[in-house]
């Protein structure tokens, strides 16, 4: 499954008040590190698997716990309306 | 005094013009000409300073702001001092060649509004015929790869059309749909007694909405407005006075609510004279109802004073007679039922003829 961020949905730095976050059509979402690193690497060509790998890779975790987390994220920004996944 | 939060939202009322003449309309009823607009420098400034402030959004609303010639100059401002750029539109005024520029200037979002399903019934609720066109706009909003939302402000005659809404949202490909109940404030207030839908009718749509949502969930977001009238509480209008949404008038004044100037009393700061991080920090008028200091009884030491900050304060007025008194969408309100049995007796009664939105006729003796 390949994710990218829906049309009129960016990743901003909030320099004010410290924080990434989602802007999109009537909404700003707050996201941790976490959610940062992996929507970094959303960028409509690669999987949810190779996301997670060069994550675990760059902080030396567990891929399949980050493949999870990735899956869960991105299942739940799906679902609100934020990503879409093009197969 | 209340922590002082930066403003997230910017409402950029670029002009009063528009072609429509919708009685819903919640502009002022002494709407601002045009020799009086801000220019687009100006505006430029305005983002500028909004950015520094804290806004993450900004809406370019109206009026009708396509009515403004140098749009897509101050949508470029906008977008160069990095902020989402919103459009708020009925559509009219554009065309492809101007939402390509649009786009290129670095706009992000359409949301179109659009009067009915039906194009007859759209254009007599709009009093213009434009209808049609609108259909143009959607379709090239998604051909430019713009994200599209459809709005739909409801009143009674159009709150049986829902789920028609939400089909046309979905035949547009528009990602989101706003079906807001309107809310009753400048020419939507004088208009009140013709446009209040019976409580069957707001139930009608909140089952609507609820069947949707499960069935559209991430295909469509559905963004649904009750009417105050028919609430138990109050919303927490503009996220609060003063917490999270600075408004600019298409002159120049700055107000904590784009509705704030129907409060007598309150003295309204212009960008001309002030930075808007001056005025959003001690302008007199944001200081008035900022926080839960001002509140009486029973919003005051009420466990919900942070959570709805008293509803909204030019309901407060417009039905209580004091912008400081609990909101009367609130059910401990003393005027709450009264409230709702105005809206029950102007919805079973027959609809008067509306007064359309225009600008005050000249005078000449
Ligand atoms: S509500 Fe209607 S009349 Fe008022 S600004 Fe919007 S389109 Fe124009
Ligand atoms: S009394 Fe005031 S603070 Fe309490 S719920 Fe009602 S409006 Fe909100």
């Amino acid at each position: 499954m390949i994710p990218r961020l829906r049309p009129g949905v960016r990743i901003h730095r909030d320099r004010v008040r410290d924080r990434w976050v989602l802007l999109a059509p009537e909404r700003v979402v707050e996201i941790d590190d976490q959610a940062h690193a992996i929507l970094a690497r959303v960028d409509g060509t690669a999987t949810v698997e190779v996301i997670a790998a060069a994550l675990a890779d760059e902080y030396e975790a567990d891929a399949a716990e980050i493949t999870s987390d990735a899956a869960a994220l991105l299942g739940d920004l799906n679902h609100k309306g934020y990503v879409a996944w093009l197969r | 005094m209340a922590a002082l939060t930066a403003p997230i939202g910017l409402l950029a009322e670029l002009t009063h013009r528009c072609p429509l003449a919708c009685a819903y309309c919640s502009n002022p009823l002494d709407l601002v000409r045009q020799q009086a607009e801000l220019d687009a420098p100006t505006w430029e400034r305005i983002f500028r300073e909004a950015a520094a402030l804290g806004v993450l959004q900004v809406h370019l609303s109206g009026g009708e702001p396509a009515s403004r010639r140098d749009l897509v100059e101050i949508v470029a401002s906008a977008r160069a001092a990095d902020l989402y750029t919103n459009l708020i539109t009925s559509g009219i005024g554009l065309t492809r060649e101007r939402m390509v520029r649009l786009r290129a200037a670095g706009l992000e979002h359409v949301q179109l509004s659009i009067q009915d399903t039906e194009a007859a019934s759209s254009d007599r609720i709009a009093g213009y015929a434009g209808s049609v066109r609108k259909h143009d706009v959607a379709k090239w909003t998604i051909e430019l790869g713009l994200p599209l939302t459809l709005n739909a402000p409801l009143h009674r005659a159009n709150a049986d059309h829902a789920a028609d809404f939400i089909a046309m949202a979905l035949a547009m490909e528009a990602g989101r749909v706003e079906l807001a109940h309107i809310q009753y404030y400048g020419w939507g207030l004088l208009n009140r007694a013709a446009l209040m839908p019976t409580l069957a009718q707001i139930e009608r749509t909140i089952d609507v909405v609820n069947e949707a949502r499960s069935r559209l969930a991430g295909r469509l977001v559905i963004d649904f407005v009750l009417p105050d009238y028919y609430a138990e509480a109050p919303k927490p209008c503009m996220g609060g006075w003063g917490r999270e949404v600075i408004v600019v008038t298409p002159e120049g004044s700055v107000l904590p609510c784009h509705a704030a100037r129907t409060i007598p009393g309150l003295a309204f700061e212009t960008v001309r004279a002030r930075s808007l991080a001056d005025i959003w920090t001690d302008g007199t008028a944001f200081e008035a109802f900022r926080g839960t200091d001002w509140m009486q009884a029973p919003c005051r030491g009420c466990a919900n004073a942070e959570r709805d900050w008293g509803g909204c304060r030019c309901q407060a007025l417009a039905l209580a007679g004091d912008a400081a008194a609990t909101d009367p969408a609130c059910a401990l309100s003393p005027r709450h039922a009264a409230m709702r049995a105005l809206a029950e007796a102007e919805s079973a009664a027959d609809p008067p003829e509306p007064q359309p939105r225009r600008f005050p006729q000249l005078v000449v003796d």
